[in-house]
């Protein structure tokens, strides 16, 4: 008993301030990424660009004479940065890249994701309890591994009144992670059809909200779309701790 | 004299050398193997010619002599729609057999236990061996306990907590298991059917999602194929980087492992410092390579990230002060009365029963195997460094957490002897860590193959590469340490009860995608 106390207060406090101060994250992370306007404007009608050919996800394309990248698809593995001989593709420090909308995932030169909180009912519903059942659906056990980090003590979920809940009946929320290939949409959907309403739908990770790499491959894993309306996509593979807390506060409008 | 080619993991060799058998001489051979105490690490089927999936399949294995430290490939002549199966003679290819079975629709003739593994897509052109009611996933018969106070329980895929899917069902009598019966398959992405042709930016990338928790593992195994196909050999630095990183997710997920597996009996001191001490060690992957699970960091012919002198620094002293704060969250765990009466005596798995089985990993070693690639198969770094393999006799909850705990003090040791020899200049130079990128794909020896052999966190990790005549991969297989392992949960739970099963399970602590693939 004593022995527990004392090592107690050995292993300290840990739990980190955040939102209320800016998080410590490696200074090699490689989140936000941000394409030259200059630079890739000329390099996206050359024939294909190396940041295209590097990048493992199709994460990067041209449009329309613009380069887009796709963080939706986007692992952030720094390939198509190491690629690009002008330097024009950066992976910042920015954490915050949770979109509402799907199309509010794809980045060009200038171009910015999009946030937007849900609207006055539903905050005032969720705002301050939501508890979410997850599910893996072909998860690599990375997006399901840092789920559960959010719980620990050093970000500590539940101070926000957001935490995992074992059954959906109890669920306001599904946390998908996961390509959703055909062998767990069923559970899925199961799932989703025992949580009551109104209810919101997480897409977490490269693969649950566009399948990532494996949206080629033939069980037909494209993610939570087009079967589901995701309220929130937190992109990653898989999104830091912070990236996937930052999301949810803004969508219950407390960042 | 034994008809099989003996070569050395990451040495290839050309097909041809390999001598083709026939059913029974393949079967005699397998046998003399076992008997001279080699396991299984991969048995698989491909066709001939590989790039021809209609083509009549051969069916490969690679045995692994520990003691010898090297790998016994054979393959068959062609078979067509069977083969002998040699599961009741040599049970540890129990799943294998199923596993060609299901993927080739080829009947292992005599298999005692022939059900399907993963439910993939049908294949064009080859008929199901199981029919038409083992479509879908979950749908098949389950071995059943019968009699009047015999009752069944099945629990997932979904299950309670923040995990991947499977199905467990256990027949049981009153209060005890009779036998626990688990099929998964729910995670199967078709990831080996994605890999055939010249290996590109995504090749590696779906490695590392073989199973995530295991980034360092499958990519280092699958770079190490590449490089051995292709005659690369990385720098001392590199290799020596590697060894760090591979050491620091098994440090990351065993101290996860002791955390939850103090969760799983209510002792909450060590569940909570544990979790915030896993991802301490996260971070510092995080550190090295910016990334928590380690991407990016390994790729063909190198490394992605160096470490310089203040970095290694770093690395070192923030390493020494989470391992203290380690050892003090297990040390009052292991004080815990309560708690090590539910870890002793539970979910015992035999020597015997481990070794049938062809168990790897903590798992078998808590069963008295003394098996680890880093010490039996050397590559890279490992081959300067000498250390004992830690193992415990019990087999029970007590002894897999007891040798995790041993490993972490080692790993420890290990990354601090590895970083003693890194030159911080040369460990700084990102041409000489990673000579290859992504536009220079290596070139691979053709008609060759090779095994590559890991001691990833959850055991060995087997990658077998084929090459076609073009220097492409014809077939790649691979084979995750849970798919040995999933059995021996199984096993381990018999004469338990129900609710010894979550901490069996975290005492395993086995990949549900890397056994679907």
């Amino acid at each position: 008993m004593f022995s527990i106390i004392a090592q107690r207060l050995r292993q300290k406090k840990r739990t980190i301030s955040f939102p209320a101060a800016a998080p410590t994250l490696p200074d090699r992370f490689r989140g936000l990424p941000e394409l030259d306007p200059g630079i890739c404007a000329t390099c996206a009608v050359s024939c294909p660009p190396p940041c295209i050919l590097a990048c493992p996800a199709k994460a990067m394309f041209e449009e329309n004479g613009a380069m887009r990248l796709d963080m939706g698809r986007c692992t952030f593995c720094g390939s198509c940065e190491n690629a690009c001989p002008h330097g024009a593709v950066r992976f910042t420090q920015g954490y915050s890249l949770s979109a509402r909308h799907r199309d509010d995932l794809i980045l060009g030169p200038g171009l910015l994701p999009r946030m937007e909180a849900l609207d006055t009912r539903m905050r005032k519903l969720f705002g301050r309890s939501l508890k979410l059942r997850q599910v893996s659906a072909g998860g690599c056990n990375a997006c399901e591994a840092d789920a559960n980090v959010l719980t620990t003590v050093v970000f500590d979920l539940s101070r926000f009144g957001i935490d995992f809940v074992a059954s959906p009946r109890h669920a306001d929320g599904l946390y998908i992670t996961g390509p959703v290939p055909e062998n767990m949409r069923e559970g899925l959907m199961l799932t989703l059809e025992a949580l009551p309403l109104p209810r919101i739908i997480i897409a977490v990770g490269a693969c649950a909200i566009s399948g990532g790499l494996f949206a080629d491959l033939d069980t037909s894993a494209k993610g939570a779309l087009p079967h589901l309306e995701p309220d929130l996509f937190i992109p990653g593979c898989p999104p830091h701790p912070v990236t996937a807390l930052d999301g949810m506060l803004r969508l219950l409008g407390r960042i | 004299m034994i008809r099989a080619l003996e070569m050395k993991p990451g040495t290839p060799v050309p097909q041809a050398e390999i001598p083709a058998l026939d059913q029974e001489e393949f079967g005699e051979a397998m046998l003399a193997l076992a008997a001279q105490d080699c396991r299984i690490a991969a048995l698989f089927a491909a066709p001939h010619p590989l790039a021809d999936p209609a083509g009549r399949l051969r069916i490969w294995a690679v045995m692994a002599d520990d003691a010898a430290g090297t790998v016994w490939v054979l393959r068959s002549r062609a078979i067509k729609g069977q083969f002998h199966s040699l599961t009741s003679l040599l049970p540890q290819l129990h799943l294998f057999e199923r596993e060609i079975a299901e993927e080739w629709g080829v009947l292992p003739e005599g298999h005692p236990w022939l059900k399907p593994v993963r439910f993939p897509p049908p294949v064009p052109g080859r008929a199901s061996v199981f029919g038409p009611k083992n479509e879908a996933v979950g749908h098949m018969d389950f071995f059943r306990a019968t009699g009047s106070q015999a009752h069944e329980v099945a629990v997932g895929p979904v299950h309670a907590g923040v995990i991947e899917p499977g199905h467990f069902r256990f027949q049981c009598h009153g209060e005890d298991v009779l036998h626990l019966e688990i099929s998964l398959g729910y995670q199967h992405r078709g990831v080996e059917r994605a890999l055939p042709g010249f290996p590109g930016p995504r090749t590696l990338a779906l490695m590392e999602t073989l199973a995530g928790d295991t980034t360092m593992g499958h990519g280092l195994a699958y770079c190490r194929a590449m490089e051995s196909l292709s005659g690369t050999t990385p720098c001392p630095e590199a290799e020596i980087l590697r060894l760090v990183m591979l050491e620091l997710e098994r440090l990351a997920n065993h101290t996860g492992d002791l955390g939850a597996l103090a969760g799983d009996v209510g002792f909450l001191p060590t569940l909570s410092f544990c979790g915030r001490l896993r991802g301490d060690f996260l971070n510092l992957s995080a550190l090295v390579c910016g990334s928590r699970f380690g991407r990016g960091m390994v790729r063909p012919g190198g490394v992605g990230f160096g470490l310089d002198r203040e970095r290694t620094a770093l690395l070192r002293e923030r390493l020494q002060a989470t391992l203290a704060d380690v050892e003090g969250a297990i040390q009052v765990l292991w004080d815990s009365g309560t708690s090590m009466r539910r870890f002793h005596d539970t979910g015992v798995l035999s020597r015997e029963d481990a070794t049938a089985l062809g168990l790897v990993g903590p798992a078998a070693r808590a069963s008295g195997l003394e098996r680890d690639v880093r010490h039996d198969f050397p590559r890279g770094w490992y081959e300067h460094l000498r250390f004992p393999i830690p193992t415990r006799d019990e087999g029970d909850v007590f002894a897999r957490a007891t040798v995790r705990h041993l490993e972490i003090r080692q790993s420890v040791n290990l990354i601090l002897n590895a970083l003693s020899a890194l030159d911080p200049d040369l460990a700084s130079d990102p041409a000489r860590l990673a000579p290859r990128t992504a536009a220079s794909p290596p070139l691979l020896a053709r008609d060759a193959l090779t095994v590559s052999l890991e001691e990833g966190w959850r055991g060995e990790i087997c990658h077998v590469c084929l090459t076609g005549p073009d220097g492409s991969i014809g077939r790649y297989k691979v084979v995750d340490p849970s798919f040995h392992n999933w059995f021996g949960l199984a096993l381990a739970l018999r004469k338990g009860q129900i609710s010894d099963f979550p901490l069996c399970n975290k005492s395993f602590n086995l990949s549900y995608c890397g056994h679907d693939l």
